[in-house]
């Protein structure tokens, strides 16, 4: 598979405010890359850098040094930002600041408006996002009558209406509910299951993260772990000591390793944790 | 307490006037006003009462509701009726008392005030009862295109008004918010003197102003994301399509201003 999001060596910083103060760096030297259907998700608590590594994605900000290409897109080219922006889709922390329409349908329809794409084009692609993340039913409903969760699928149904090649989520159910949060988190899995879209998931839940292929740590502007979610998460010293929490499960049974049971630390699930567990038990 | 304000008065339903083309709306809510000011006897409101009865009637909307928007101003009308019937001079004298007077003419034009002043009102708030706010703004952009060749910024202005609508009930919620957390620290908003609650009121503004501030900066993001580049070569999902129904309206409007301007001009 092909990449579709390559860093090379990446630094950031943002503007000293003034002459006295140093500017202040906030990434240091990331490389990273990303193939075409990958499901990843970056980790890392607050100041970690990685809002600011999702906004290197699309444009948002561009680096202070070194590379990022999207789609064979090179980010700093400003003649091909609409290009970028269709193919790599942003979706933000707050439903209701990204939403500008007071009708549903309208506001998915809205970055299709901007692209110049014909009715007939747009009501179809309407219409399908919108059944993508099942909300086709509330489509003129108005945005202030839907849960944080449905709003933030019709935000999720906006973005895949351009049909871009992969979707970066900065922190998308920090404000939800837990039921919200489960609604979205199945919805981006469907969409990168049914459409291979690549996604990239910037979350501070462990168990969020747990459900992805491959999970990318972030510590003071720099990448410390990327791997398979069991092996990353099996380095629970590693992760407490960057100030992360491991999945509940998985810390069950780290602690029933250090204890001295025959238990494998790269647990991630409850059901593997249950049987696992099982195992242990049934053959005493 | 704050979500009760309706803004834009919209009541959806299914009626002929709700299924009108919004800009053919505009065109015969203008022409309407101009029906209303053609005479200036009794007689030609006749024609605007009876187009006003017709119209309130297809739009299925109850009377009340119109009934309801006509209050807000019977203060003005009240006083408009008074300064017209004690300042009227010519006609003939009913009643006098010092330099007051009441004329028969007084008593006509002080009706004659409060008929049109009631009438203006309650047609044009077919319009915005029958017609969603967002649909209006679409409209008055459309009626306004031509506009664009002198470089008015029509799509800036409706891009604007539509955002400022979807964005009313989520501030009154937020200011719902802040109402209750400061409240809750003691602030007196709805007790105290009226100098004590202006400055209150100063506890609600600051934080409502900065996180206006904020949502607009992430809005603006979100805009950019989404590729917005302004009114250039924009497509639309909603279509506005005229059909036989609004060009009848229309026509049945002209007739009504024709009956306006021939009553008028025989009345002088």
């Amino acid at each position: 598979m092909e990449n579709i999001i390559e860093i090379k060596d990446l630094h950031f910083c943002y503007e000293a405010e003034d002459e006295d103060s140093q500017p202040a760096e906030v990434l240091k030297g990331i490389d990273l890359n990303i193939k075409q259907g990958e499901f990843v998700a970056v980790l890392g608590h607050n100041g970690s850098g990685k809002s600011t590594l999702a906004k290197h994605l699309n444009a948002i900000l561009l680096p202070t040094s070194g590379k990022v290409t999207v789609n064979g897109i090179d980010t700093a080219d400003e003649s091909r930002i609409f290009e970028l922006r269709q193919c790599a889709g942003m979706v933000f922390q707050n439903p209701d600041n990204q939403i500008v329409s007071s009708i549903v349908e309208e506001d998915v329809a809205f970055a299709l408006e901007n692209l110049g794409v014909p009715y007939e084009e747009m009501r179809r692609r309407v219409d399908e996002s919108l059944k993508a993340v099942n909300m086709y039913e509330y489509r003129l409903h108005s945005p202030t009558q839907l849960s944080g969760g449905q709003k933030q699928r019709v935000a999720i149904a906006g973005i895949i209406a351009m049909e871009p090649k992969c979707i970066i989520l900065d922190e998308p159910t920090a404000m939800l509910d837990p039921q919200g949060r489960k609604e979205v988190l199945a919805a981006i899995k469907r969409m990168n299951r049914e459409k291979g879209i690549t996604i990239v998931l910037i979350t501070h839940y462990m168990e969020e993260a747990a459900q992805c292929g491959r999970v990318v740590v972030m510590d003071k502007g720099r990448v410390v772990l990327d791997d398979k979610p069991e092996k990353v998460f099996s380095q629970v010293d590693k992760l407490k000591s960057i100030g992360l929490d491991v999945p509940q499960v998985t810390e069950l049974a780290w602690e029933l390793k250090k204890s001295g049971l025959d238990i494998s630390p790269e647990i991630i699930s409850e059901d593997e944790c249950v049987e696992a567990i099982l195992r242990i038990f049934g053959n005493k | 307490m704050l979500r009760d304000i309706t803004i834009g008065q919209y009541f959806p339903g299914n009626s002929v006037i709700h299924k009108l083309d919004p800009r053919f709306k505009i065109i015969i809510t203008i022409l309407y006003i101009v029906m209303l000011f053609t005479g200036d006897s009794l007689l030609c409101l006749v024609v605007g009462a009876v187009y006003t009865v017709m119209a309130i009637l297809l739009s299925r909307i109850k009377l009340k509701m119109f009934v309801k928007s006509v209050k807000p101003i019977i203060p003005f009308l009240v006083i408009t009726a008074v300064i017209n019937l004690l300042l009227v001079n010519s006609g003939e004298v009913l009643w006098r008392w010092k330099f007051f007077k009441i004329t028969d003419e007084g008593i006509n034009i002080s009706l004659f005030m409060i008929i049109r002043i009631v009438l203006l009102i309650a047609g044009t708030s077919i319009l915005t009862y029958t017609t969603s706010p967002i649909t209006l703004t679409d409209a008055i952009e459309r009626l306004l295109s031509p506009l664009k060749k002198l470089h008015f910024p029509v799509h800036e202005l409706a891009m604007m008004m539509s955002i400022a609508l979807r964005f009313i009930p989520t501030l009154i919620e937020e200011t719902d918010k802040i109402m209750s957390a400061q409240k809750a620290r003691g602030a007196e908003i709805d007790t105290g003197s009226f100098m004590n609650r202006a400055r209150n009121l100063i506890s609600i503004l600051v934080p409502l102003f900065i996180s206006s501030f904020r949502r607009a900066d992430e809005l603006a993001t979100a805009m950019e994301c989404r590729c917005y580049n302004g009114g250039e070569g924009r497509t639309r999902l909603r279509q506005l399509k005229s059909s036989a129904r609004d060009y009848i309206a229309l026509a049945v409007t002209v007739m009504f201003l024709a009956a306006a301007i021939i009553v008028a001009q025989m009345t002088k």
